[in-house]
């Protein structure tokens, strides 16, 4: 079990014309060395915004961390400095975007920005950022790597403008590779081409992975563990068979029966989570999720579930694991595939 | 289902975008379909196969470049009177892709829902408007209290009801859903599909639904049409689809949408595609897939393959299931 | 951790759904229509406020002015010229009659008559004089906010929503319209007929109205591809309503915009004439008129050219603030 990065307790606010919404509230989740979590959630649930405050890219402007620590390595990334980070940034953690279109300069060649990192961060001369740079653009599948070197941006696909992203991130060898929603703007073909990219990638150099999504197919397809967020705080948290097989949160339930499986025949109808996320301006009293949860009790709408103890692995944020709750059976999960 | 009534009978249609001089894309090139009444066939497609660009020539958005649509015994896809466009226009709907842009900001939900209705039959009085638009929300699920309201105010999710009910306030028969999930989430997807279906089933009516989510389409169409660079490449029922594709292009397309199962993820035998799709203004000659197909011959670079109907009511146009292998025409 | 919940009692455990009730999705707030939500957030802007209400006060005053004494904007009176402002009850802030070297000028030329703004070289009144000008303004402002409207919203719109060929024409005509500089037109109309109200208004028609025009045609053609539009063509709407109902109110934004900074362009325009002696011809007063006048003897008379570039200094100062009070006002991102 050993973790390179721990998020705990993560609270976070946004100042707006309005007032304060709270986006953050109490976010707890770790990463493995070598390893790949997934953090999946719906738009509103903060899933980005943890992301970015762990690389503390959040406009200073208007945003407050009130409170919580970001554990690199033991060491709390939110006291770091400016200074201190553009350290950390891309060279011992790097980030994907979703859009490749605007995460590369349109007027630079595609060669100087990936030398760009490594001239940064690492003593190379020139000429060694030059070589390094055609062997990441080789390495991310891009063939003719030293033509390629001078391109543009918008003489890339979208797929490849991608590629060149994440030769973009690991060119420093992170330690970490956080990919927001990287495969949302893409075509599924391309998408299956990007993961693997990814998957193989980590294989080399040994980087955990941090996964924003709101695929569950991606989620099954890359994660080792899992994330679940609503209304700015992780509602369950598991090894990916155990989210999957054995979940105990009702929002999970709910994202699982909502979603048509493409490898099952019956036509069951979808079973819709009803009504939409909270507002997060106002503040929520008791479990963000109780509103639309099918199985809420009193406690639900009053008290904030705790994170409960599942397995050692395993923890969700539900009043339905109380002992004085009573005995609910998953509408999903259980009903565990016969294929092995 | 081929003792159906036909609704629509699509007859190589095509719809090229003239850019520069000498340079066109062929966004539609040849799509040949029929459309049963009281079906949900879906379109699927990555980017750039054409899809929308179908949809939108079908409900005469776009005008076609060659081809007839033969709707209710009438080719709709060149002239006509001013009659016959009325009613075409109360026979056959769309719904948008994105909430955000597709409700105008400055009218209220009563007025967005309600144009059709005014434009149609303008000798209805303004209570018995107000009634319509009532019951319309009533059957998207919407409160009649929100008649007076501002799209702004809507989530994602109720921006694209009320779409519905302006689709449905001329009564049509035929409505072309062009990516109407995409932009919602996951959650809320499953509500709005939900819908849809409910619809149908209450006012019979025929759906083309048009997205990129196989697994969405999969779930609400009873035939599936699969799209590659402007032409339909393969046809069949939705659980046929998915058991026995024939066309590579569809077996690479099913291989790479990732399930939420770990177990069948981590067992799985992926079929990656190389490389990417070709432009649409310079397809590849005969099979346009063959650039990128794992299975491609020689006779794939000189003739596009033939539409035929390989299996009962599952069509594909592949050399691989072309026996007689003589280049005529 | 299990201490936190010890004090839940047991029944607190029962099933209590309240999934299905009644949704109160939709805030109960009065449903705010674009512009009245536009109005809201203009009135929280200070400069703009203020900006209304001083434009509105020398609107006032533009007409009111004059009529306030029984001088008018041409009537001589070589016997009274150039005397110092004097208004009856505000000596201690200045308005003494006194010049520059302090001697009040009143008592030395024996005058009992009271000029608020003082008078120029012919014994005119400046108040009166001032407030004519203002008035001359203001009419620039009116016609070139016309002309925007009339002649650019429509020729935009026409060139935005026919397109293709249409366009293309249009927009190579506004082209020509463009390179033609504004003052060799005027100098063309003034040799033709007089300077004057005249060739300022010829010359705006002709060339006023462009930006207008590009900022329409900009906003209509990236409406027309809007979803909404799509669908209501789908509906059979006309091109009528489309335009009429879909494509103007939404770029009704930015048409506003645009006109309140057409405004002191336009004024500024006919000052700067006026100015450099193109413009109006005495006795005619515009505000430029009279800074030309005044300028000349600025050391020594300095009220002749003050009140008149006080007054035109805040009107333009004024429609600048208010528009882009306006401009973030109607801003669709900023709405809530």
């Amino acid at each position: 079990m050993d973790e390179i990065l721990q998020v705990k307790d993560l609270d976070v606010s946004f100042k707006t014309y309005n007032g304060e919404t709270n986006v953050l509230r109490g976010v707890n989740f770790s990463v493995q060395k070598g390893g790949t979590l997934a953090i999946v959630g719906e738009s509103g649930s903060g899933k980005s915004v943890s992301a970015k405050t762990i690389m503390q890219l959040l406009p200073k402007q208007n945003s407050i961390v009130n409170n919580g620590e970001v554990l690199f390595e033991g060491e709390n990334l939110l006291t770091y400095n400016e200074r201190e980070m553009r350290k950390v940034r891309g060279s011992d953690i790097s980030m994907v975007f979703q859009d490749p279109m605007t995460s590369l300069n349109p007027t630079m060649s595609i060669g100087k920005q990936i030398m760009e990192g490594l001239l940064e961060h690492q003593n190379l001369s020139k000429k060694q950022a030059y070589d390094t740079a055609v062997g990441l653009i080789d390495l991310v599948g891009i063939s003719n790597p030293e033509s390629r070197m001078k391109e543009y941006p918008h003489q890339f696909s979208g797929g490849m403008r991608q590629r060149i992203v994440v030769a973009m991130a690991i060119a420093c060898k992170p330690r970490i590779l956080i990919a927001d929603e990287p495969t949302t703007a893409l075509d599924v073909t391309i998408q299956a081409q990007i993961l693997d990219l990814m998957k193989d990638l980590q294989n080399q150099l040994d980087t955990s992975i941090i996964i924003i999504t709101h695929d569950l197919g991606v989620v099954a397809n890359m994660a080792q563990r899992v994330a679940v967020m609503y209304a700015g705080r992780v509602v369950e948290i598991g090894t990916v068979d155990e989210l999957f097989y054995e979940s105990k949160h009702p929002y999970t339930w709910g994202l699982l029966s909502s979603m048509p499986k493409l490898h099952e025949d019956e036509r069951e109808p979808l079973v819709p989570i009803v009504g939409s996320p909270p507002d997060l301006e106002q503040p929520i009293q008791g479990c963000p999720f109780a509103p639309r949860c099918p199985y809420a009790m009193k406690v639900c709408h009053s008290h904030m579930p705790e994170d409960f103890s599942v397995s050692d692995t395993h923890a969700s944020a539900c009043w339905l694991l109380d002992e004085r709750a009573p005995e609910v059976k998953a509408p999903v999960g259980t009903e565990v595939n016969a294929n092995e | 289902m081929n003792n159906q009534e036909k609704l629509i009978e699509i007859k190589d249609l095509k719809k090229h975008f003239h850019l520069k001089r000498h340079t066109t894309l062929q966004a539609v090139d040849g799509v040949t379909l029929d459309i049963y009444r009281g079906e949900t066939l879906g379109v699927v497609g990555e980017s750039g196969c054409g899809k929308s660009t179908l949809g939108r020539t079908l409900i005469r958005l776009y005008e076609p470049t060659a081809g007839e649509v033969v709707y209710n015994g009438k080719d709709v896809a060149n002239r006509l009177t001013k009659k016959e466009e009325r009613q075409f226009q109360k026979d056959v709907q769309m719904i948008f892709q994105d909430p955000y842009s597709s409700l105008n900001a400055r009218m209220t939900v009563s007025e967005i829902i309600s144009e059709g209705i005014r434009i149609h039959e303008p000798s209805l009085s303004r209570k018995e408007v107000e009634a319509r638009v009532h019951q319309l929300l009533d059957s998207v699920g919407l409160h009649k209290r929100f008649s007076n309201r501002y799209p702004h105010e809507f989530s994602g999710g109720q921006r694209q009801r009320i779409g519905i009910a302006r689709a449905l306030a001329v009564n049509p028969e035929f409505i072309i859903a062009d990516e109407p999930i995409a932009a919602l989430d996951v959650s809320i997807q499953a509500q709005i599909v939900n819908l849809l279906k409910e619809l149908q089933e209450e006012k019979g009516l025929t759906y083309l639904f048009i997205a990129h989510d196989l697994s969405m389409v999969k779930h609400i169409s009873d035939r599936v049409a699969v799209m590659y660079l402007g032409g339909v490449v393969e046809l069949s029922t939705s659980d046929d689809l998915y058991h026995d594709p024939l066309h590579p292009y569809t077996q690479a397309l099913l291989s790479a949408i990732p399930v939420a199962d770990p177990k069948i993820e981590r067992s799985r035998e992926r079929i990656i595609l190389e490389g990417t799709v070709p432009s649409p203004i310079d397809p590849p000659s005969g099979c346009r897939f063959r650039t990128r197909c794992p299975h491609a011959m020689d006779i794939c670079a000189q003739v596009a393959p033939q539409w035929k109907e390989q299996k009962p009511n599952h069509f594909v146009a592949c050399h691989l299931y072309n026996e007689d292998v003589e280049v005529d025409e | 951790m299990s201490e936190h919940r010890d004090h839940i009692s047991e029944d607190m455990f029962t099933p209590d759904p309240i999934v299905g009730k009644e949704e109160t999705q939709v805030s109960d707030t009065p449903q705010l229509s674009f512009w009245k939500d536009a109005w809201i957030r203009l009135r929280r802007n200070k400069g703009a406020v203020i900006s209304i209400v001083l434009l509105l006060f020398i609107t006032i005053m533009a007409f009111v002015g004059p009529m306030m004494n029984e001088y008018t904007y041409k009537d001589q009176q070589i016997a009274h010229s150039h005397l110092p402002p004097k208004v009856v009850g505000l000596e201690w802030i200045g308005f003494d009659g006194t010049d520059k070297n302090g001697v009040d000028v009143y008592k030395e030329k024996g005058i009992e008559d009271v000029y608020w703004f003082g008078t120029d070289q012919f014994g005119r009144d400046i108040w009166t004089r001032v407030w004519e000008g203002t008035k001359i303004s203001l009419y620039i402002a009116f016609l070139a906010a016309a002309l925007d409207l009339i002649i650019g919203v429509v020729y935009g719109g026409i060139s935005a929503f026919y397109g293709g060929r249409v366009d293309n024409v249009m927009q190579r005509i506004i082209e020509v319209l463009v390179g033609i500089p504004n003052l060799i037109l005027i100098v063309l109309f003034i040799l033709i007929l007089e300077p004057g109200i005249l060739s300022i208004t010829l010359a705006l028609v002709i060339t006023g109205w462009v930006n207008m025009a590009r900022v329409v045609r900009g906003e209509l053609l990236q409406l027309k591809g809007q979803e909404f539009v799509l669908a209501s063509r789908t509906l059979g709407s006309s091109d009528f309503k489309l335009i009429t109902k879909h494509l103007l109110p939404n770029a009704l934004g930015s048409i506003i915009v645009t006109l309140m900074f057409t405004i002191p362009t336009a004024i500024f325009f006919e000052a700067f004439l006026s100015f450099i002696g193109l413009g109006l011809q005495p006795p005619l007063a515009s505000l430029g008129v009279l800074i030309e006048d005044g300028y000349r003897t600025m050391q020594l008379l300095p009220y002749k050219m003050i009140y008149p570039a006080i007054v035109i200094s805040v009107i333009m100062i004024c429609f600048n603030v208010l528009a882009d009070g306006l401009r973030d006002a109607l801003d669709p991102k900023m709405r809530k």
